[in-house]
């Protein structure tokens, strides 16, 4: 089934171009990977397929939605979660409150019983912070759930983004730079969470990383961008011995090596 | 501690407010009960303005505008008609005003609900803006509120005021009220909608992007404001039985704000603390004004010396407590009581060092 299917969208800031014909038809299930030199335009596709920029040309469609231009609250609502480049936690808030915000999309209790604490709600919050608790175990940060969110070690506040964007329950989930700020046995770790996380919650990824073992190790497909043109897609295997691939992140000098 | 426990222990607190609320009535007499008065309004004010600013984090400086709107509802509506009559003598108080009347509860909530409503009308669209840019924008509608009751003389009397409301103000209204806002605004905060705010106030583009509506949530947490600032100040106005458009100027504005930073943004528990210090601070440092000895030193009466030397306290205050009083920490049962134990036990400990 198609999840996603990006038709060809460009985006230009003032004169710059930041992302030109991009085409992206995304089955269920995928996991994908984005890959590209410093402002090749991967973040802003991600900001794009958000709703925090809107293409300047063509449209992005998810489950045959038109999601061009809606507001990213929207969109989450439909199903698509983010994390983000430079951690977005909830700083001063615990790591239980993070997770559980993820679930304030799908509340159903009015204001009025949620003030009153009617039993509804109370209801709709116990299981909430179940949930909650149960996505922390997974990546054991359940013991330290009533410490604040800035606190806790980068990469720890990494994987807390991931699950707070787990809670929102999508079907379609983009990472970006997941493993940046990890050590080896993180990054390995974290590889195994996200195939592990693709499986149990039936999710789509798609993945921005520098960390060529991600990428290569758990993306099915890799996408390359340059300059915010798509220079080369392809099968991890493809990808490596690509040679546009290898000029646009090794320079011309390696053609002499 | 278990649920049930932190019912009980509430609701003996409750007991507790109630006697002293009794007494204090009954017994003080009407300088210190009017201290008392200010004081509970200011918690209104106060917590409802932490609402919007220390828990939404949106930086409002409209309460003066959203308080003049509920005490000229309030004054409006119980005021007895043929007083009416009498006093709008620049020009003659047009229907239906003339003959509305209400008792002071169904005043006051409909004074929260109006102001509530103008809340709404401003927040829709001002609240797209942030930072500083909200607080001017905000501070414009309060002065636009102001200079609007200003030129409307026959419905609020313009400059001249409305004179002679009824003094229906008390203790049990002001605390009573100051207890069913706190009661609100807490459950509020301690709600998924509560946390959606902090979230907002947080990391904006990170809370759109778990789902949250922005614009919603901003608005509902003005208007909720709004709702309060309002009741906050019809009870203002039939606690000073006199308000003019000068009594909500800017400076009413930075009362509250300066009541919230004290107490520490995102703290009700702070706010109900300083709203009364401040409050008693500002009336009990008035010897000052009046010229004293200090040992040999005299020190002649200069009018204005409380607000300087209030303001040092303040200065004192921002230097060694940055983030207010109660640094966003909450009351809470469980805190209290180790608080309570921690006394026993140093007691305990001193006592021993000492035999």
């Amino acid at each position: 089934m198609e999840i996603l299917n990006i038709d060809n969208i460009t985006i230009q800031f003032g004169g710059l171009t930041a992302v030109k014909n991009f085409e992206l038809k995304l089955q269920s299930g995928e996991l994908v990977g984005l890959i590209g030199p410093n402002g090749a335009g991967k973040t802003t596709i991600f900001n794009m397929i958000t709703g925090i920029y809107a293409p300047s040309v063509n449209r992005i469609y998810f489950q045959n939605t038109d999601i061009t231009g809606m507001k990213p609250d929207k969109i989450a609502k439909l199903g698509i979660a983010r994390t983000f480049q430079n951690v977005r936690l909830m700083e001063n808030l615990t790591v239980i409150d993070n997770v559980m915000i993820g679930f304030h999309l799908h509340l159903q209790s009015s204001i009025a019983s949620a003030i009153f604490k009617f039993s509804g709600y109370v209801q709709e919050e116990e299981s909430i912070y179940q949930k909650s608790t149960e996505l922390l175990e997974k990546v054991d940060l359940e013991r330290c759930k009533l410490e604040k969110a800035g606190s806790l070690p980068y990469g720890q506040q990494r994987k807390l983004e991931i699950v707070r964007a787990l809670a929102t329950e999508p079907k379609l989930l983009l990472l970006d730079e997941p493993a940046a700020g990890m050590n080896p046995q993180e990054t390995k770790e974290l590889m195994g969470f996200i195939q592990r996380i693709r499986d149990d919650f039936n999710l789509t990824i798609i993945l921005i990383e520098h960390d060529m073992k991600v990428v290569m190790g758990i993306c099915e497909r890799i996408i390359v961008l340059n300059y915010g043109l798509t220079i080369a897609e392809g099968n991890p295997k493809e990808i490596q011995h690509n040679p546009e691939v290898i000029k646009a992140y090794l320079g011309v000098e390696a053609q002499y090596a | 501690m278990k649920k049930q426990n932190k019912k009980i222990c509430t609701i003996i607190a409750l007991i507790i407010l109630f006697i002293l609320v009794y007494f204090a009535q009954n017994r003080l007499d009407a300088y210190k009960i009017r201290i008392l008065n200010l004081g509970a309004i200011y918690v209104t004010l106060g917590v409802s303005l932490n609402l919007i600013y220390g828990f939404t984090g949106q930086f409002s400086l409209g309460h003066a505008g959203f308080m003049a709107i509920g005490a000229y509802v309030t004054a409006l509506l119980v005021l007895p008609p043929y007083y009416k009559e009498a006093s709008f003598i620049l020009e003659p108080l047009i229907w239906p005003f003339t003959v509305i009347h209400a008792p002071f509860i169904v005043a006051l909530l409909l004074s929260g609900l109006i102001t509530a409503l103008a809340g709404f009308l401003i927040g829709l669209p001002v609240l797209r803006l942030k930072g500083d840019y909200l607080g001017i924008a905000t501070l414009g509608f309060a002065e636009i509120i102001r200079i609007i009751a200003n030129n409307l003389p026959h419905i609020t009397n313009g400059a001249l005021g409305i004179k002679g409301i009824p003094e229906f103000t008390n203790l049990w209204w002001t605390v009573g009220v100051a207890v069913v806002t706190i009661y609100i605004i807490k459950g509020l905060i301690n709600s998924s909608y509560g946390r959606a705010l902090m979230s907002i106030r947080e990391n904006e583009i990170a809370a759109e992007a778990v789902g949250i509506n922005l614009t919603y949530h901003k608005v509902m947490s003005f208007t909720i404001s709004a709702f309060f600032a309002g009741v906050g100040g019809g009870l203002f106005a039939c606690l000073l039985t006199t308000i003019d458009p000068k009594a909500f100027m800017f400076v009413m504005t930075f009362n509250i704000l300066a009541v919230v930073v004290l107490g520490g943004l995102g703290s009700i528990t702070g706010t109900v603390i300083a709203a009364f210090l401040y409050n008693f601070f500002l009336e009990y440092l008035r010897p000052i004004e009046a010229g004293f000895n200090l040992g040999p030193i005299h020190f002649p009466p200069i009018p204005g010396l409380r607000m300087v030397s209030f303001s040092v306290l303040l200065l004192v205050l921002i230097l060694y407590k940055q983030r207010g009083l109660m640094g966003g920490v909450e009351f809470t049962w469980e805190g209290f009581f180790r608080f309570i134990s921690r006394i026993f036990s140093n007691k305990k400990t001193t006592e021993g060092s000492a035999s």
